[in-house]
């Protein structure tokens, strides 16, 4: 591996290595994913709001109505997957070293798909 | 691969954080990968709320209690203020992405703008609790 790169030129070590076409597609998926969890963060706020002291059963038939469970399960995806891509941008920026770049990576992917599944089967198992 | 690495340790870096006197931009920005990423983990803890709700009463308890608890006021604390400063600096962010806010005095002020409404809002939030509570 290192043989073979001392011998290319620097243009020839960069070709087939550079912009994969995907960088504007992420960023705008970024800013597309926060706007709105804007409007569901100002959802958010109210709900936690009225859920704080409520028993059990208040909580579960106030998340139980369909336009609560609807915004949870909007919030829980849009919010996982800003979440997700974020996380990926800092451990692009920061992480130097390969390895642990995509061990990283690969944590944080099963980390948010999980968590983010695990919500989405609660919301839905309290609301049908 | 090896020889290049070599050959880059010993050219001089160029200057980054640690030379510059901290700015309200810089700062903020920081904050707000910060913030984002102590957003992330606390999805650990959101996931418990919903989980603890589906699971039953004697589940949703044991959060419930947690989160009155003093170790679990001061992580949702820390969450809230991740939270409403997340949101505010997050606009400023979209905003200039629209190529609007550039100026320095624009950017300051927003930056103040973000500040004040995090404090606010964390303000609201925490004295609403304790005055209901």
């Amino acid at each position: 591996m290192s043989g073979q790169n001392q011998i290319k030129s620097p243009l020839g070590r960069a070709r087939g290595l550079g912009s994969a076409r995907t960088g504007v597609d992420s960023w705008i998926r970024l800013r597309v994913t926060a706007v709105a969890n804007i409007l569901l963060a100002v959802w958010f706020v109210w709900f936690v709001k009225e859920s704080v002291g409520m028993s059990h059963a208040d909580f579960v038939a106030m998340l139980a109505q369909p336009i609560n469970a609807i915004a949870m399960i909007l919030l829980v995806i849009w919010m996982f997957f800003h979440a997700s891509m974020g996380c990926r941008e800092i451990v692009e920026d920061y992480v130097h070293h390969e390895g642990i770049k995509i061990f990283k990576l690969v944590g944080m992917y099963l980390f948010f798909f999980a968590v983010g599944l695990a919500c989405i089967f609660s919301v839905l198992k309290i609301a049908l | 691969m090896s020889a290049v690495t070599k050959q880059k340790s010993k050219r001089p870096l160029s200057p980054h954080l640690q030379v510059y006197r901290p700015q309200m931009t810089s700062v903020l920005s920081i904050l707000h990968r910060l913030s984002g990423v102590a957003l992330s983990l606390g999805l650990v803890m959101f996931a418990w709320w919903l989980l603890a709700a589906a699971y039953g009463p004697e589940a949703y308890r044991t959060f419930t209690d947690f989160a009155g608890s003093n170790i679990g006021m001061l992580f949702f604390f820390g969450w809230s203020a991740a939270f409403y400063f997340h949101f505010a600096s997050g606009i400023r962010h979209l905003i200039w992405d629209s190529g609007r806010l550039f100026n320095i005095k624009h950017a300051y002020g927003a930056g103040y703008f973000v500040l004040f409404f995090t404090i606010l809002m964390l303000a609201l939030t925490w004295g609403g609790i304790f005055y209901y509570r």
